[in-house]
């Protein structure tokens, strides 16, 4: 067995429907701010049946990087990279060697660069070209993220994507968080990154049936699906002992990561993979049901999720599902699939350290069937010992983490 | 039988959970044990197969409950491709 050690957060970087740094992400989420609106970034919105997503809005690609650069990042990669820079910048480490072979990049993305892949293809299918980009593979492979940030970085220890659709940056920081708690690695540089918001892609979605027209409404009455959304946030995992050691600032500390896979239905979610990821995650933290105070929800809006997650809930936690504050904040920022379990957990670990649950807003009323605390449309000062963040994917694959306030 | 009743028929018949030979008009939707993705996917097919739009959200939308029988959906059918031709 190797050394095991205590994991803090010492670096936050988010790139966000409703702010573009994790600070601006957080104060807007704590206001209920919607990041939701009409879809503009295909070539052809107005052929499109779904309208609104929350895209990542303003974003200017020529203010974090040369032009050159470019021809060989996606959107999704871009997007990685600067939440990237915005983490480490945050956490002050300077990855010279040897830290810098000692040093994970870990990024979870549900399909990589599909900007590419639908441009490319739109050239080739309807423009009738008889070429693409040069670039057209390594931008759009579901590693690019991960190796854009190791190279962006100078990160040159394990670096690899985690692909689990909705789960992909949960599963991604969770295993980050795993190799540094083992002494694996000295230091994780680990998060998620998505941005699907094409033409093909919003198809797709249509197909599935599942996307509501206008308001993301998790745990609410009247909920009528899940908005698309994009982003991407990156966190510095490193163990306390070092932290302390060079005086760095401690946002937040890791202590379990749980996981499993219902082995069921490709899409319908299932309540006893939900349960066992919690209880997974719980047990790794070494934590009881009543030690936790928060739950960052799955929430996608949809009928099925929010209604199974609340029963999951109460099956995890028993009686004191009751007493949990939980939100989505897919509500406002709508789900970033690849994505959405590192902004949630940069939402968590804020939470968690300024004692302030960020709401579900878009919340009418109960239905029946969701019959916890969702903190509804406003944010809550509450005290937090230790909270959770829920992912829970299509193909049946859960993953959970559980973070303390550092003390 | 209509041809839009016999095809719907044959959709159906691909996406029914139960064993039975065949799907008749009076069939109810619940009986054949459709699975909500199996909604979806008929749906898709009989959108397909005479070229409408039927609106449908799988978070609001129960076909076991808007349409009780195979028979409602030939005629739910019915309707979409006259107001198109219309």
């Amino acid at each position: 067995m190797t050394a095991v050690h205590r994991v803090v957060v010492t670096g936050l970087g988010a790139l966000t429907p409703v702010g573009h740094t994790a600070s601006a992400y957080w104060d807007n989420l704590k206001a209920g701010v919607s990041g939701l609106g009409p879809i503009t970034l295909t070539p052809a919105n107005d052929e499109l049946t779904q309208k609104v997503a929350a895209e990542v809005k303003n974003f200017d690609p020529l203010a974090h990087f040369a032009e050159r650069q470019l021809s060989t990042l996606d959107r999704v990669s871009q997007f990685a990279v600067v939440a990237a820079r915005e983490a480490i910048a945050q956490s002050g480490l300077i990855f010279d060697m040897p830290l810098s072979v000692r040093t994970a990049a870990i990024v979870g993305t549900g399909v990589g660069g599909q900007t590419t892949h639908d441009d490319s293809f739109r050239r080739v299918y309807v423009e009738k070209r008889t070429r693409v980009f040069p670039l057209t593979i390594p931008k759009l492979m579901v590693n690019a993220p991960a190796s854009q940030v190791s190279m962006a970085c100078g990160l040159r220890g394990p670096a690899f994507a985690v692909a689990s659709a909705c789960a992909s940056a949960t599963h991604a920081i969770g295993l980050a968080f795993h190799m540094v708690r083992a002494g694996q690695v000295d230091c994780a540089v680990t998060g998620g990154a998505e941005a699907c918001i094409t033409f093909g892609t919003v198809r797709g979605w249509e197909a599935m049936r599942v996307m509501s027209p206008d308001v993301c409404r998790p745990f609410s009455k009247d909920r009528m699906g899940l908005i698309l959304g994009e982003g991407a946030a990156m966190m510095v995992l490193e163990p306390l002992a070092r932290a302390h050691a060079r005086g760095a600032q401690i946002l937040g500390e890791i202590v379990g990561f749980g996981m499993s896979a219902d082995a069921a239905d490709l899409t319908a979610p299932d309540q006893g993979g939900m349960v066992r990821a919690m209880r997974d995650a719980l047990a790794d933290a070494q934590l009881t049901p009543t030690d936790i105070q928060y739950v960052n929800a799955h929430g996608t809006g949809t009928a099925a999720n929010d209604e199974t997650e609340t029963k999951a809930l109460h099956e995890a936690f028993g009686p004191h599902a009751e007493k949990l504050a939980i939100s989505s904040t897919k509500s406002m920022v709508g789900h970033a699939l690849g994505a959405a379990g590192a902004l949630e957990l940069v939402a968590t670990l804020l939470a968690v350290r300024d004692g302030i649950v960020p709401p579900t807003i878009g919340y009418l009323g109960p239905d029946p069937a969701c019959d916890l605390d969702y903190v509804p449309n406003a944010a809550r000062a509450v005290v937090i010992d230790a909270a959770m963040s829920n992912s829970f994917a299509f193909g049946g694959l859960n993953a959970v983490l559980a973070v303390k306030k550092f003390a | 039988m209509s041809d839009v009743a016999s095809d719907v028929i044959a959709i159906i018949a691909k996406k029914k959970r139960v064993e039975k030979p065949t799907v008749e008009i009076t069939d109810r939707l619940e009986d054949l044990g459709l699975e909500s993705l199996d909604a979806v996917e008929m749906i898709f097919d009989l959108e397909e197969k005479f070229d409408i739009q039927i609106p449908y959200n799988a978070n609001t939308n129960n076909p076991r409950t808007e349409f009780e029988t195979v028979g409602d959906v030939v005629k739910a059918v019915d309707a979409l491709v006259a107001q198109k031709k219309s």
